[in-house]
């Protein structure tokens, strides 16, 4: 076990791997927020979120290969996540939403049964074997930035997360359906008093976190190998994010991410080895401190 | 306890223990799987059922009580046999390290501090080439000539394995056991009383990782191996599922969970490789119409009728 | 045995205890009266240590125990009861009440005998003084609300206190429950010597048993003596509607 000298980290590949972490945060607070939403509305610990991302990489990886070029990939990165909001659907009409009143530990388990069978699904559908997608043309490559090479995939992540954080902000704060969602997961039966058909609410929060939660899976696609075990790391990951950031609070999901994508940046360039530690020390430091999460939760 | 459980338990005794001389060895190496996580399941039921925590990554325990033993036996000169003492008390020391840090919490923020704690303690195991060998684990683990055949693993599980559940099933019933089930129902109330709630419940924890830590030496015995997957959270969330499945208010719950879980992955395992698919689906089944776990389930009947006829 | 001293506790800006003083002798039955929202639980809960004081002085037996944890205080001998009932519900009456004497005869950590036998005595001893002995083995959580009352009242007394405070114990009960818990008052402070602290909403009760009577309003400490003295005094007549005689009945 060595540490690698810090002595010769130069300022330019400090800046660069910062950047390299919040680009990862785009898509580390895409999935949070998505989970975030479902946890602060619905109070229901969706563990098969995981489960949803993988499928949006799987299928943003067959759309995008199956039409080829920059417009195959743009095509995907709209319809894949709608394909997972569709199952999402299904999932939540089908059987979640006559759970609702369960305890939320049954609730987080039968979540977990979804894991596994939608596990096995992608496991039939796909095959055991990995993926591999690359970027469109246009965002291929890297250009010059302080004499290192930045990627331009990453920009373009980089520039993504703000635009979705304000989509969001937007939808949950100015929309009617936000509004009585913010109301909902604060006071469930009230709403319901007031006449509002709080099922279908329900199940529109449910739907737009897993797009979200596709959205993700898309995004990712072309970082990484596509496998199977891809819904196991991101869901602790998206967990532990919420956790920190603050049930059910969104910005809280973007703070979170942001201290997971950069802790973790930090990692790769001082102990390359333990890499994955540090995200997870700086959570346990967080939660020592504050148990309840940095931001306000509506738990 | 009355004679009719005595003898069924009896019964049950003779035939674990003539298991080796009648089935092939492929249902012996199930039976002891069965027997250690059931031990597992019963050690997290501990704090879970009859404590009232939420014990979100009881896994931590069992798989550092594999990687000590598994340890011992690889990194020093020591008799393999120490590795068994190595186990929980290595196990136990976690618990009380994580304990200390987490039992002022309550609830769901002990068990999320717990899941983060114990993500950090995989993450480095999964890291550490060198010492724990990594994602690859450790293997050819030295065992003891005697218990190092399948059968020899099968009867030393057994052995082990049903100590820990009499102990266990003591420390339920003790004065110890009665206020932890107070804890669970009514905290302030136990408070109230004169109980140091805190106090009660890390010494619970840490009771609960030393038997986890022994089921984790029994795995690595009957396995030979030991690797990072013993600690990943998703095997916590098999065993809380192992306690619900079989009902949690009863001592035996989890171990029948155990069982049923392990046979289904084993016999559904052998028709397709989609096991997981029907174990999900029959999870989803059992947490739709019995919440109460299978024993709760048939004991509800039973217990009724008898009430009844009473 | 028990002295407050100018007690302050507020939440959120709200004063829930604004100034309370009371004065507890050994072997006194005193009473604590007042409106609903006075703070007289939440005085309860300062002295027993569910909350903690802003300001202001709890001495039992010459010892400072403001701001301890209830266990702590639990052992220094005084138990209490709760106005709502906050029994094991899972466990059967006899184990509620074995809860609390094992905590008491110091058996928590007792890892290997079986509880079912240890001090079984005396836990049915208890049972039997407030008329539950033969409803011992039933789940609590089925009892009538009256009997989960008395069992509150049961567990409480399964520590052996010095002081007992009870909360509203006979909150929702029918008048013969009401006598009968009285009666029990009457004989665990006559017979058995023991200090006891309660409030009440039941006037009648109130001046039946207590030999000391404190009343509270908007969380301050009108009036504090016997109740002859409390009965004819002026404020506490305004602060039960105006000079309602018809509440001392």
């Amino acid at each position: 076990m060595r540490m690698e000298t810090t002595a010769t980290i130069s300022v330019s590949a400090l800046a660069q791997q910062f950047l390299v972490g919040l680009s990862r945060t785009t898509i580390l607070f895409i999935v949070s927020s998505g989970l975030s939403l479902m946890l602060g509305v619905l109070r229901i610990p969706n563990i098969a979120h995981g489960s949803l991302y993988m499928i949006g990489a799987f299928l943003t990886y067959t759309i995008a290969t199956a039409i080829g070029g920059g417009w195959g990939f743009a095509l995907a990165l709209g319809l894949a996540p709608l394909g997972v909001a569709m199952v999402g659907f299904v999932l939540e009409r089908g059987l979640l939403c006559r759970l609702y009143d369960r305890e939320h530990l049954m609730l987080l388990l039968f979540t977990f049964s979804f894991t596994l069978v939608l596990n096995d699904l992608v496991k039939l559908i796909w095959g055991s074997d990995f993926r591999s997608l690359t970027a469109p043309v246009l965002l291929q490559g890297a250009f010059d930035m302080m004499g290192l090479p930045f990627p331009r995939y990453n920009l373009f992540l980089l520039a993504l997360g703000p635009l979705v954080a304000l989509g969001l902000w937007v939808l949950t704060n100015r929309t009617r359906i936000g509004k009585i969602a913010r109301a909902a997961a604060l006071d469930r039966d009230m709403v319901d008093a007031v006449g509002i058909n709080v099922s279908w609410v329900f199940a529109a929060v449910f739907v737009i976190g897993c797009f979200l939660a596709g959205l993700g899976g898309a995004l990712v696609a072309p970082t990484q190998n596509i496998t199977q075990g891809m819904d196991h790391t991101i869901i602790m990951e998206a967990f532990l994010i919420v956790i920190i950031g603050g049930l059910g609070n969104i910005w809280g999901a973007l703070l979170g991410a942001a201290i997971f994508g950069l802790t973790d940046a930090m990692g790769i360039l001082l102990w390359p080895q333990f890499a994955i530690v540090f995200p997870y020390i700086a959570v346990v430091v967080v939660l020592v401190f504050r148990p309840k999460g940095l931001l306000k939760s509506t738990w | 306890m009355n004679r009719k459980t005595l003898i069924t338990l009896i019964v049950v005794g003779i035939a674990f223990c003539l298991v080796p001389q009648v089935l092939p060895r492929f249902y012996v190496y199930m039976l002891s799987l069965i027997l250690v996580l059931g031990t597992l399941a019963t050690s997290l039921n501990l704090v879970l059922g009859f404590g009232g925590m939420y014990q979100f990554h009881h896994a931590v325990f069992y798989g550092i009580g594999a990687y000590a033993f598994a340890l011992v036996g690889a990194r020093t000169t020591l008799s393999p046999w120490i590795g068994y003492v190595a186990a929980p008390l290595v196990a136990a020391a976690l618990g009380l390290v994580m304990g200390l840090i987490t039992v002022r919490l309550s609830k769901l923020y002990f068990g999320m501090l717990q899941i983060s704690l114990g993500s950090l303690v995989w993450a480095i195991v999964f890291r550490w080439y060198d010492f724990t060998g990594g994602d690859d684990g450790l293997h050819g683990i030295d065992i003891p000539e005697p218990i190092a055949s399948t059968s020899g693993a099968y009867y030393f599980t057994l052995a082990v394995a049903g100590v820990c559940l009499v102990l266990m099933y003591l420390i339920v019933n003790s004065p110890f056991g009665r206020i932890f089930q107070g804890i669970r129902d009514n905290p302030d109330r136990t408070e109230a009383v004169g109980v140091n709630v805190r106090r009660h419940q890390l010494v619970g924890l840490v009771l609960a990782a030393a038997f986890a830590g022994v089921a984790g030496s029994l795995f690595a015995t009957v396995e030979g191996s030991a690797f990072p997957q013993l600690l990943f959270w998703s095997l916590s969330l098999e065993l809380i599922i192992m306690c619900l499945l079989g009902g949690w208010f009863m001592f035996l719950g989890p171990l029948l969970g155990a069982a049923i879980m392990v046979a289904l992955r084993t016999f559904v395992g052998i028709y397709t490789e989609y096991w997981t698919l029907v174990l999900g689906i029959v999870m989803m089944l059992l947490i739709f119409f019995l919440p109460e776990g299978v024993l709760g389930f048939l004991h509800k009947r039973f217990a009724g009728k008898a009430a009844q006829e009473r | 045995m028990l002295v407050v001293e100018d007690l302050h506790k507020s939440f959120d800006g709200f004063m829930a205890v604004n100034g309370a003083f009371l004065t507890v002798d050994k072997g006194q039955v005193v009473a604590v009266i007042g409106p609903n929202g006075a703070g007289k639980t939440t005085l309860f809960n300062l002295i027993t240590g569910q909350l903690a004081p802003d300001q202001g002085t709890i001495r039992f037996k010459d010892q400072p125990i403001q701001g301890l944890v209830p266990h702590r205080i639990c052992r220094m001998g005084i138990s209490r009861s709760f106005q709502v009932v906050n029994i094991f519900a899972r466990l059967t009456v006899f184990e509620n009440v074995q809860v609390a004497v094992l905590s008491h005869r110091k058996k928590a950590f007792s890892l290997f005998t079986p509880a079912r036998r240890l001090l079984r005595e005396e836990t049915l001893a208890i049972l039997d003084s407030v008329g539950l002995a033969d409803k011992a083995q039933r789940t609590s959580g089925t009892l009538s609300h009256g009997d989960q009352k008395v069992l509150e009242m049961a567990i409480a007394l399964g520590n052996r206190p010095e002081l007992l405070i009870l909360d509203e114990p006979t909150a929702g009960m029918s008048p013969e429950e009401t006598a009968v818990t009285l009666k029990l008052m009457q004989h665990l402070s006559g017979q058995m010597g023991l200090t006891i602290l309660f409030c009440e909403h039941d006037m009648g009760m109130v001046f039946a048993v207590a030999q000391k009577i404190m009343v509270m309003q908007a969380g301050k400490t009108i009036a504090q003596g016997t109740p002859e003295q409390v009965r004819g005094n002026l404020l506490v007549q305004e602060a039960y509607l105006g000079g309602a005689d018809q509440c001392f009945r």
